[in-house]
């Protein structure tokens, strides 16, 4: 026996291997996981956690400031416009005048046209107001936004947000906050099917296997909040998040064997010892 | 809104649907200023249309304006 001479090295980071980048709205980033800054408890933890994930995107509320509570910052104090895109939510807004006054308050910020655009339907389950959704994304791409409507998983109103100009359509996996995972996952194949913008599953998603189950149905990204937010160690998650993100998209691109009903050996069947 | 003058009396103004008390005439800047906001990190809409960051300086305020001050805040 001699050692062999020669070593393969592996690659140490597979990170590296990841095609580069992807397009949204006319910019290209390369993580595919974008995150949103509420339900941290201290703005300092939502920065670690925004590193630990590697979003280059990161959603905002726009809220009326608390004239006697002047210490409250502004999460601008926190955030580097340079590193990463803040990306302003309608969240709250329960018709298409309210969401079109808020992306435009959102936008005068100065940052950028993106918005996401939330129209809420029903107060339980956050459902979107799909009618008004279509609405406000037409009036808004009209005034030059970048509109990235937060949607059902129906693909029928996935089809007539592309056509009002939507840069993407952000079907949830499950209602926002729940944490169930992709409940429907034929909708969101049906929706991939049916668009050509990129899709980016938006709420629901509750740990890392949800991420992966999500990206190897081939959608572009996910947006998550309350996942990373409310784990127990919100640093740790978003770590698991950014590797889950990677390895289903990975996973997807490397295409997945076919299911089968019977097992398949994977050892050589000739030349067993005693045959 | 009108052109800034000499503040010499009170008047009541809406902001963020409250009312409040400002002198006759002080700017959006003064008014933020007094409270201690910084102007780079908010927005504000005046009278239902929103006012550019440049004229917060010029633009005072006068009996039964309107002001929206909204900034970013975690969301999702």
């Amino acid at each position: 026996m001699t050692e062999a001479t020669t070593t393969q090295s592996m690659p140490s980071d597979a990170v590296a291997d990841l095609p580069t980048g992807w397009q949204l709205g006319g910019r290209t980033f390369r993580s595919r996981l974008i995150i949103g800054s509420g339900k941290y408890d201290s703005p300092e933890t939502m920065v670690r956690c925004l590193e630990a994930s590697g979003a280059e995107v990161i959603t905002v509320a726009v809220r009326r400031v608390k004239l006697d509570a002047s210490d409250e910052a502004s999460l601008l104090h926190y955030l580097d416009p340079d590193k990463v895109l803040i990306l302003p939510n309608t969240a709250g807004c329960y018709s298409a005048d309210d969401a079109i006054r808020v992306a435009r308050l959102g936008r005068a910020a100065g940052l950028s046209d993106f918005i996401k655009l939330e129209v809420i339907g029903d107060e339980r389950t956050l459902y979107p107001d799909v009618e008004g959704l279509v609405a406000a994304t037409r009036t808004l791409v009209d005034e030059g936004f970048t509109v990235l409507p937060y949607t059902n998983d129906d693909v029928v109103i996935a089809r007539r947000l592309e056509e009002a100009g939507a840069a993407a359509v952000m079907p949830l996996a499950s209602p926002i906050g729940s944490g169930l995972g992709v409940t429907n996952p034929l909708n969101i194949q049906f929706i991939l099917e049916a668009v050509s913008v990129p899709v980016i599953v938006d709420a629901g998603v509750g740990t890392a296997s949800d991420a992966a189950v999500a990206m190897e149905l081939g959608v572009d990204g996910i947006l998550m909040n309350t996942a990373i937010a409310t784990a127990d160690d919100p640093v740790l998650m978003a770590t698991a998040m950014r590797h889950a993100v990677e390895a289903g998209r990975l996973a997807f691109e490397a295409g997945r064997m076919p299911r089968r009903q019977w097992a398949s050996a994977s050892s050589p069947t000739e030349g067993r010892v005693g045959d | 809104m009108s052109n800034p003058t000499v503040a010499n009396n009170t008047v009541e103004i809406v902001v963020n649907g409250e009312p409040r008390l400002v002198a006759d005439g002080a700017t959006v800047e003064m008014f933020l200023t007094a409270h201690e906001i910084d102007p780079d990190t908010v927005v504000v809409e005046a009278n239902g249309v929103i006012l550019p960051r440049d004229r917060f300086g010029v633009t005072a305020l006068s009996a039964g304006d309107t002001l929206e001050v909204v900034h970013f805040v975690g969301g999702g």
